[in-house]
């Protein structure tokens, strides 16, 4: 009997597994739709390569890994691709995230697949491309690529291989059912883990209200020499330990397994350990010797809420709701769904929601068998949080920290180590959701590193940008030197002071005629504008009819006198041409950079002044010549 | 030496400590020079806190203005897009009470990013002049967009426009980005906890 190690902490809930167990692992129909989600683990969301019409097989790649921490999607079964857009996905925030849409054809069939007996066919970097092409992450919970883990690194050996068949959270039976039936393999799975990453020892750790699948795992174990397969003397254990909330957890099944602690903010890998859950063995097992990728997974549907709780073998992309209802689901007793367990699960938003890769149990309780939390009173100190806390953290400084948004004191009180099990949660007499406050500090830390870090982009590109506002400002002013410069060479020594006084005082002229002209124009206008107010207060409300007479006042007055018109477009033309000279003076005398621009302008005015006396005189002639 | 000391115990005294004081004030002038720090190192540490939108609601023309006004002893709660949690962080770095945020400067409020409706925009780039961080692009006459990753939501932008086609727009959650909640200040996610199924003992005994 190898030693077992005790954790700090943990809680002791209704383990509430039986009601699941009582039927073995029954394959789910499969849908009329399958939403598959593109993001459905930890790290990037993966690309579609698949268009809205195209036939899909089982099996097929339909969206790509294209990240460093990604993995691929495949279709689920044959059909259609119905659809590529937002649906409901199953997440707490119930946010609706992007899905491939499978119509199903109901025929089921394969891609064509490569089945090998042996996998010592393939070497250590084919298996690792396998694992990875056939989109595994980590069964567990939180889903990280299996392929990552794999990976191995020089500086970090790993000596330890650890085989998480704990599931120790309640209501869940998806492990417990795959180690029953399928020992062998989740023994052949982890052969071929034992080949890529080559441990001295393997643990298999079982919690000890599972006993009843340790002879079967045993006896599966014993008929592969993970010696030969590992290439030096692997050391193989089952160990039992006793039940108990959250064992199942990575670093605290190490601490029981082999007494070493994960450091605070440190992987399983720096002490020389890897994890791995057995969905996951039995997933590698399958995408290697039978070519299939990770297209479904064991979900637990339990709970009060449904007739037939019992285990499924179901496509990732069945909507819960029609797994529900091969479970004789009952809608009016369940008080919340919950997508994962009791301690670590949340509520679904909408029953439509998709299994994801993740999703190792449907819950539905009765108001009786999960009832609503109380409202949450006053903490009285009483420590029990921190005896709870399997991470030896302080609950409650934690909580207090996070409600002042004390981020940095979190950050000291290592928050980041708190595995979010919310064991603590459940113990507090005072019903205060400590571990809702952890998750959300944790975010909140999370979000302060990213916006420190967009706030120092932001400020180097305010820097950039006051840099060249001075710049500019500069090059402006040499400019505008250097032009000085170049007149003072071309006009005449002795002319140049009298020239540049009198260009100063013409500067000054100009600015103030320009100035005086345009608030006689304003003036001119309010008049206008006055005038025009007083004549449509008496006239007509109706706009049209006021728009009419408007019209016809003028066409009368054109029709009397035609040459008034033609004055008028003169008269204007000429003041246009004035203004304009006048303007162009004071620019050339202040060295505006606009010279160019109105010199055009003069010229146009000039053109329009002569075509407008054209007009003129061509009307008195013709006015003469009918006379 | 000796002999001079001796016999002229004050004066010696004197010019010993003079002559320490001179090189200790040697030492020290050395050093000032040669460790001469560039700047107000705090308002670097200030400046590093705030958070960068220089959307100049403080009352000063960019967070580095505003930076060295709390080191000469301005308030440190002027900053809406900071909030709590950077004021928070003021009031440690500097020793100060943790004040609430003064309301004359506005709220904290959700991040939000410049969008500019492209089809109304006339192209006068009087919002790229008004951008402090150069985060909107275009030309002339030819419609303008905004680069939404580099956009603070200082909003400045906003009040030149002429046509009016600038919105801010709160900056849409993914499930990547998205964020638990404080409880207390949403009680919906109250309904999420499992606190406890010990009353299930309870009822199955009741159905008996």
């Amino acid at each position: 009997m190898r030693k077992i190690w005790d954790i700090h902490g943990g809680i002791h809930p209704n383990e509430n597994k039986t009601q699941s167990l009582s039927e073995p692992i029954l394959p789910s129909a499969i849908p009329p739709y399958l939403y598959v989600p593109l993001s459905q683990h930890i790290g990037a969301a993966a690309k579609p390569i698949v268009q809205v019409g195209d036939k899909v097989l089982k099996g097929q790649t339909i969206a790509s890994a294209n990240a460093a921490v990604s993995v691929p999607v495949h279709a689920p079964s044959s059909g259609t691709v119905f659809a590529i857009e937002n649906k409901t996905v199953p997440h707490p925030s119930g946010i609706d995230d992007l899905c491939i849409v499978i119509e199903t054809d109901g025929l089921d069939q394969w891609r064509e697949r490569k089945a090998v007996q042996d996998f010592n066919l393939f070497n250590d970097d084919e298996l690792l491309s396998i694992i990875r092409n056939a989109g595994i992450a980590g069964m567990g919970g939180a889903g990280f690529p299996a392929a990552i883990k794999l990976k191995s690194s020089d500086s970090k050996p790993i000596d330890t291989l650890i085989m998480n068949g704990t599931e120790c959270e309640p209501y869940i039976t998806a492990d417990h059912s795959l180690m029953l039936e399928q020992a062998n393999d989740i023994a052949t799975g982890l052969a071929i883990l034992a080949k890529i990453i080559k441990p001295k020892t393997i643990l298999f750790g079982i919690e000890d209200n599972k006993l009843d699948v340790v002879s079967g795992i045993e006896a599966a174990l014993n008929r592969i020499d993970f010696s030969a397969h590992s290439g030096c003397t692997t050391d193989v254990r089952v160990v039992t330990f006793p039940t108990k909330y959250p064992s199942g957890g990575e670093k605290q099944l190490i601490e029981i397994l082999t007494g070493k602690q994960v450091p605070s903010r440190g992987l399983p890998a720096d002490i020389g350990i890897v994890c791995h859950n057995i969905g996951t063995a039995v997933a590698i097992k399958e995408a290697v010797c039978l070519d299939q990728p990770l297209i479904s997974r064991i979900t637990t549907v339990t709970g009060e809420a449904v007739n037939r709780p019992r285990n499924y073998h179901v496509l990732i992309g069945t909507p819960v709701s029609f797994l529900l209802e091969q479970s004789q689901y009952q809608a009016d007793l369940n008080n919340r769904l919950i997508m994962g367990g009791p301690m670590m699960g949340f509520a679904l938003a909408d029953i439509s929601a998709p299994i994801i890769k993740t999703s190792n149990c449907i819950l539905a309780p009765t108001e009786a068998e999960l009832p609503t939390p109380p409202p949450a009173q006053a903490c009285i100190r009483c420590g029990m949080c921190a005896e709870a806390c399997p991470a030896s953290l302080l609950p409650q400084q934690l909580y207090w920290f996070s409600q002042g948004k004390e981020l940095e004191k979190l950050e000291q009180h290592n928050i980041a180590d708190c595995i979010e099990c919310g064991a603590c949660s459940y113990v507090c007499p005072s019903n205060i959701p400590l571990v809702q406050y952890y998750r959300a500090s944790k975010t909140d830390i999370k979000q302060r590193e990213i916006d420190h870090h967009n706030a120092e982009l932001a400020k180097r590109r305010f820097d950039a940008r006051q840099d060249r506002l001075i710049r500019l400002e500069q090059e402006k002013n040499a400019a505008k030197q250097a032009r000085q410069a170049a007149r003072k060479k071309t006009s005449p020594p002795n002319e140049k002071l009298p020239t540049a006084s009198a260009s100063a005082a013409n500067a000054d002229a100009p600015a103030t005629t320009v100035k005086a002209e345009h608030d006689a124009t304003v003036k001119a206008a309010i008049e206008r504008t006055k005038i025009k107010k007083a004549t449509l207060s008496a006239a007509t409300d109706d706009p049209v009819a006021r728009a009419q007479a408007k019209r016809e006042a003028q066409l009368a007055q054109d029709q009397s006198d035609p040459e008034a018109k033609l004055r008028r477009a003169l008269e204007s033309a000429q003041q246009r041409l004035e203004k304009l000279q006048v303007k162009l003076a004071a620019a050339k005398d202040s060295d505006d950079p606009n010279v160019n621009i109105l010199e055009a302008g003069l010229e146009k005015a000039q053109s329009k002044l002569l075509s407008s006396q054209q007009a003129l005189d061509d009307y008195k002639n013709a006015s003469l010549s009918n006379d | 030496m000796i002999e001079f000391i001796s016999l002229n115990p004050l004066l010696s005294a004197l010019i010993a400590l003079a002559a320490l004081g001179l090189s200790f004030g040697a030492i020290l002038g050395f050093g000032a020079v040669k460790f001469a720090v560039d700047g107000d190192p705090i308002v670097e540490q200030i400046n590093a806190i705030l958070p960068q939108t220089q959307c100049g609601q403080c009352g000063y023309p960019g967070c580095k203005p505003y930076a060295e006004a709390i080191a000469e002893g301005d308030a440190i709660n002027k900053c809406p897009p900071g909030g709590e949690a950077g004021i928070n962080e003021l009031a440690n770095l500097l020793d100060r009470e943790p004040l609430a945020l003064d309301d004359e400067h506005g709220q904290e409020d959700i991040k939000k990013v410049a969008f500019i409706r492209e089809e109304e925009c006339i192209g006068c780039t009087k919002c790229i002049q008004a951008c402090p961080i150069d985060a909107i692009l275009g030309a002339a006459k030819v419609m303008h967009t905004v680069i939404s990753s580099e956009c603070t939501g200082c909003d400045l932008c906003v009040e030149p426009c002429p046509v009016d086609c600038i919105d801010m727009l709160p900056v849409s959650v993914g499930t990547q980005a998205w964020k638990w909640q404080i409880p207390d200040r949403n009680p919906f996610y109250n309904a999420n906890i499992i606190a406890s199924d010990q009353r299930s003992i309870d009822s199955s005994r009741a159905k008996h």
